[in-house]
């Protein structure tokens, strides 16, 4: 029992990643019915949204600390960021150590600004071109994006840790009921999941009961009658981009303490996320969300080494697999595709 | 000739021209000179080049007439190249029974990778040919590890008894053909030039060549018009009597195999393999390729194939300082600019340059660079053709005045 | 017993019942029409007889064979041919090409593995498509890509990628839909000549009153998923259940 919890457990922070991704993928296939192998590269961006912010409150000047010599006897020069100086140095410290959290409010004017940008500049004018030309466009954006991050910050992983507070873990199961040190989890991977949740319900919300919702919600059941309506769908459909490009990069950007970002995360999590939103039903909003949480729990459980042991390697195929048979069996995917929500 | 049309025997002619005196072609520059490092003629570099016009020509075959966009083709090239390793290891070290254990194999996986993701069409397609693939390099990757050397791979070892090669004990075999080895170089000194004629340059030369011709045949088959036809309509397609399931299938088995004969080659050369072959970035490449030259033309996946392969070894070999040298003319303001300009787009960074060259490609030019030169050839025409009006214009108005 | 028979055949989509007890004779070599209101089940009918549809119950014979769960394919090698609302052509193909792909179906059958041989060599099939685009007066356009002809091009280009096939049953699903009145009457007369001279059976949707009875010999009337009446066109003009069910609304 104890295991089983631990697995679900396990399963929910990259099970909320891809949920978050393939959210952010759907709406995008919904509403502009654009294939958008770019969308990895969103998510990685967001990421380093995550470490920019940590570089920036981290720009330092340099003093001279005459309390402390060198080797040769001369004054110590030191570096001290300037929020330091601005805030006093426990506080500028604090501010430092919380760059992750502080960067969701750094990432989401800048994914607004890159998924309008993208949007607008490209996507726009591949509307009427074919599938295979939207793939290959968008994989070829990708590239490049992924690309310009390498060279801006290199090819290795760079560490953003999450908040002292946060860092650690908790004896999850003694607080429901079972024996100490069975279940310890993360402080990190909890919180993440229950902001992949917060974000994923704003979204529901904001379709459900806004006008704004509305209308998009319209216009991917229908979208020549919305427009024929008088409603200017496409410039709904720009903001719905943008949208789904802070959710994907707010997905980067908390996912940064659980795997140091690098460039290639975003392509590493696209193949996989193409995966789930095919299981979720392509179109389908909640088999999205639902595909990412049942995917990333399946794959935790097919890690067990009880698991690895019968069927080896299984741990590496379960998702490829689960989608070839739910693609073979029910090309609809999990939660049909009659397009909106309420399907 | 060959049972093709004058305009495809001649491009047969030229494409055959071009890989059988590319090692004169590809090194255009003196060996000592500053621009050599342009020269792209060693053996290594040009083998690359005609294997993945294989791999690219076969992609096209799939892409280019159905319409079908595979991405996870590397995986049929990896099983080509396991399926060729293992031949040498245990049969013999002669190539041939290799290259045509790799097509074997790669038909197979693609008789069954194919026949379960043909059920579904467009980005399911492509979603299921990817799934397959990731799947293949996983298992390639971990449980599968004695067959395929796990993350190492597999190469050719000193333990390794082949059949029919009477190898010394603890010698490392070395893959040849009839004897001839496929390292083995003739070098040839003109003056400042240096040529270099490799042995397995020439085979895989040899084996794109007939690749390339059985294309053309496919392409002008009635069969590839069916191909034409499932791209083009489907729908019509099955109320005009025709089964497009059977078709697509083939036509997929028929590229599986161009991947397969492809990987091959590769171990045929270099007599190695790892997992890495099959990852999806290796799928991706050989979609570029295509595009790049042009999908659905005969001769574009070649030219797609060549440009990235030069490229890839090319730009990413310039570095700073040869970039400070070319623009050492420029005051060092502005050399310093312009070298800062173009370092993101060199050494390492050379992807970013594919993948805007790409893009450019695909918003400007859908039929990659064949479908450049038609414009262009155009341009000159309908300049010809200008030029004959204004002629001919001035010459009824020089009628009247007679 | 006629070159198609249908018997009893019902299709149900979720709560419509889209068709219901539908018994329909086609003979031999003539043209039978089959007209109705929107959302009689004319296209239902017609889609369960080339094989997109599984009818949920009754039984579709053609020439004495079943049509139930015959692919498309198989049953258009039976002999059946279907000309679609819009035109169904191959788009990114010339003329020509378009014509010999059913040209080599007919001969060779729904799969044939000639990879190898060159379509240059095919002259049999390539004189019976020129013949063929001669007879529809298309063939100083053989070369040109079928995604650049006229509407009524498109129209004619179908037809003889049927025609060519020699088919034993050709279905029309609303030939004029859309067109103007000059186009319906070539296409009229088109239908007349091909009539004329070969034997063939047509069965045609329409809902055009004017092509109807300038070409059919027998109507049935369809409404509400049922077949209302089957007569001559001189009788059913002066129907008074078909007055009331379509032509009331259609004032012909």
């Amino acid at each position: 029992m104890e295991a089983i919890i631990l697995q679900i457990l396990n399963g929910l922070d990259k099970g909320s990643a891809y949920a978050l991704i393939a959210l952010g993928l759907t709406l995008i296939f919904g509403t502009l019915g654009v294939v958008n192998f770019a969308h990895g590269a969103l998510f990685m961006i967001g990421a380093f949204c995550a470490v920019t912010l940590q570089r920036i409150l981290s720009l330092s000047y340099e003093v001279v600390d005459d309390t402390r010599t060198d080797f040769l006897g001369n004054p110590l020069k030191v570096d001290v960021p300037y929020v330091n100086g601005w805030f006093g140095p426990e506080m500028g410290q604090t501010i430092i150590e919380w760059s992750v959290p502080l960067a969701i409010l750094f990432a989401i004017p800048v994914m607004m600004f890159v998924g309008y940008a993208m949007e607008r500049g490209l996507i726009k004018h591949f509307y009427k071109r074919p599938h295979a030309d939207q793939i290959l466009v968008t994989f070829g954006l990708a590239i490049v994006l992924q690309e310009v991050i390498k060279a801006f910050y290199g090819a290795n992983p760079i560490p953003t840790p999450a908040p002292p507070a946060f860092t650690g873990s908790f004896d999850f199961g003694a607080l429901i009921g079972f024996d100490p040190n069975q279940i310890i989890y993360p402080y990190w991977r909890l919180i993440y999941f229950t902001f992949a949740a917060f974000v994923i319900t704003a979204v529901f919300a904001f379709l459900q009961f806004t006008t704004f919702g509305m209308v998009v919600r319209a216009g991917m059941a229908d979208r020549e009658t919305v427009g024929l309506l008088g409603i200017d769908i496409d410039k709904r459909f720009t903001m719905m981009f943008a949208i789904a490009a802070v959710v994907a990069g707010l997905a980067g950007v908390m996912y940064t303490p659980i795997n140091s970002p690098n460039y290639h995360m975003g392509m590493d999590f696209l193949v996989l996320s193409f995966v789930v939103v095919v299981v979720g039903g392509m179109g389908s909003l909640p088999g999205a969300v639902l595909a990412g949480f049942v995917l990333g729990i399946l794959e935790s459980f097919a890690s067990m080494a009880e698991v690895i042991d019968i069927i080896p390697g299984i741990n590496q195929i379960i998702i490829y697999l689960v989608a070839i048979i739910i693609l073979l069996t029910r090309p609809r995917g999990l939660m049909g595709r009659r397009g909106v929500m309420e399907d | 000739m060959f049972g093709l049309s004058t305009k495809d025997t001649t491009l047969l002619l030229f494409v055959a021209a071009l890989t059988l005196l590319a090692p004169f072609l590809l090194n255009p520059f003196p060996e000592n000179s500053a621009m050599a490092q342009f020269n792209a003629g060693y053996p290594d570099l040009m083998q690359r080049f005609v294997i993945f016009g294989t791999f690219a020509i076969g992609f096209n075959i799939l892409f280019g007439l159905t319409g079908y966009l595979s991405f996870g083709h590397a995986a049929f090239l990896g099983v080509g190249s396991y399926g060729a390793i293992w031949m040498m290891k245990l049969l013999t070290l002669n190539v041939i029974p290799a290259i045509i254990m790799g097509v074997i194999f790669a038909g197979l996986f693609a008789l069954l990778v194919g026949y379960i993701s043909l059920r579904r069409s467009g980005i399911y397609f492509s979603i299921l040919t990817l799934a397959f693939a990731q799947m293949s390099y996983a298992l390639a990757y971990s449980v599968l590890t004695p067959i395929t050397g796990g993350e190492t791979g597999l190469q050719l070892k000193a333990t390794d008894t082949p059949l029919l090669s009477n190898l010394a004990p603890g010698e490392i075999g070395r893959a040849n053909l009839f004897g001839v080895d496929m390292r083995s170089s003739y070098e040839l000194v003109i003056g400042d030039w240096l040529f270099t004629f490799n042995a397995g340059y020439y085979i895989a030369a040899v084996c794109m060549l007939i690749g390339f011709y059985i294309s053309i045949r496919i392409f002008r088959s009635p069969f590839g018009m069916m191909l034409r036809a499932v791209k083009s309509n489907q729908q019509r397609m099955n109320y005009t009597g025709l089964n497009s399931k059977p078709y697509t299938l083939a036509a997929f088995v028929i590229s599986g195999m161009y991947a397969g004969l492809a990987g091959g080659l590769m171990v045929a050369m270099d007599t190695q393999v790892g997992p890495e072959r099959m990852f999806w970035t290796a799928s991706g490449e050989v979609v570029l390729m295509a595009i790049l030259g042009g999908v659905g033309t005969l001769i574009g996946p070649v030219l797609g194939a060549g440009m990235i392969k030069y490229m890839e070894n090319i730009l990413s070999k310039i570095n700073d300082a040869i970039l400070h040298q070319w623009f050492a003319f420029m005051p060092d303001g502005i050399e310093n600019l312009l070298v800062a300009i173009f370092h993101p787009f060199i050494g390492k960074g050379w992807h970013l340059t594919l993948g805007m060259l790409f893009m450019l490609i695909v918003i400007f030019l859908p039929g990659g660079l064949v479908e450049g030169g038609q414009r262009i050839g155009r341009i000159f025409r309908r300049r010809d053709r200008k030029a004959d009006s204004v002629e001919s214009d001035a010459a009824k108005q020089r009628k009247p005045a007679e | 017993m006629g070159i198609l028979e249908i018997k009893n055949v019902g299709k149900r989509f979720g709560g419509l019942q889209a068709l219901s007890d539908v018994n329909l004779s086609v003979a031999e070599n003539t043209v039978h029409a089959i007209i109705g209101p929107n959302g009689a089940g004319k296209s239902t009918l017609l889609n369960c007889l080339v094989g997109k549809l599984i009818p949920d119950t009754g039984s579709v014979t053609f020439q004495g064979q079943s049509l139930l769960g015959r692919k498309p394919h198989e049953i258009n090698q039976l002999g059946v041919s279907r000309v679609f609302q819009t035109p169904e052509i191959f788009a990114d193909l010339t003329v020509l090409e378009n014509v010999m792909i059913p040209c080599f179906a007919h001969r060779d059958g729904a799969f044939q593995m000639n990879a190898l041989r060159g379509v240059r060599s095919e002259t049999d099939i390539r004189q019976k498509a020129e013949q063929i685009l001669e007879d529809v007066s298309m063939l100083e356009k053989e070369n040109m890509q079928a995604s650049s002809l006229s509407r009524g091009d498109k129209r004619r280009l179908e037809m003889a990628m049927c025609l060519v096939q020699d088919p034993k049953l050709l279905l029309l699903d609303e030939p004029t839909a859309g067109m103007a009145r000059a186009d319906t009457n070539n296409t009229i007369d088109l239908l007349k000549e091909i009539k004329d001279k070969r034997d063939i059976t047509m069965a045609i949707i329409e809902h055009d009153m004017h092509v109807v009875f300038s070409l059919a010999e027998r109507i049935t009337v369809l409404a509400q998923g049922t077949p209302l009446v089957e007569e001559t066109p001189e009788n059913i003009k002066g129907h008074p259940k078909v007055r009331e069910a379509y032509l009331g609304e259609a004032q012909v």
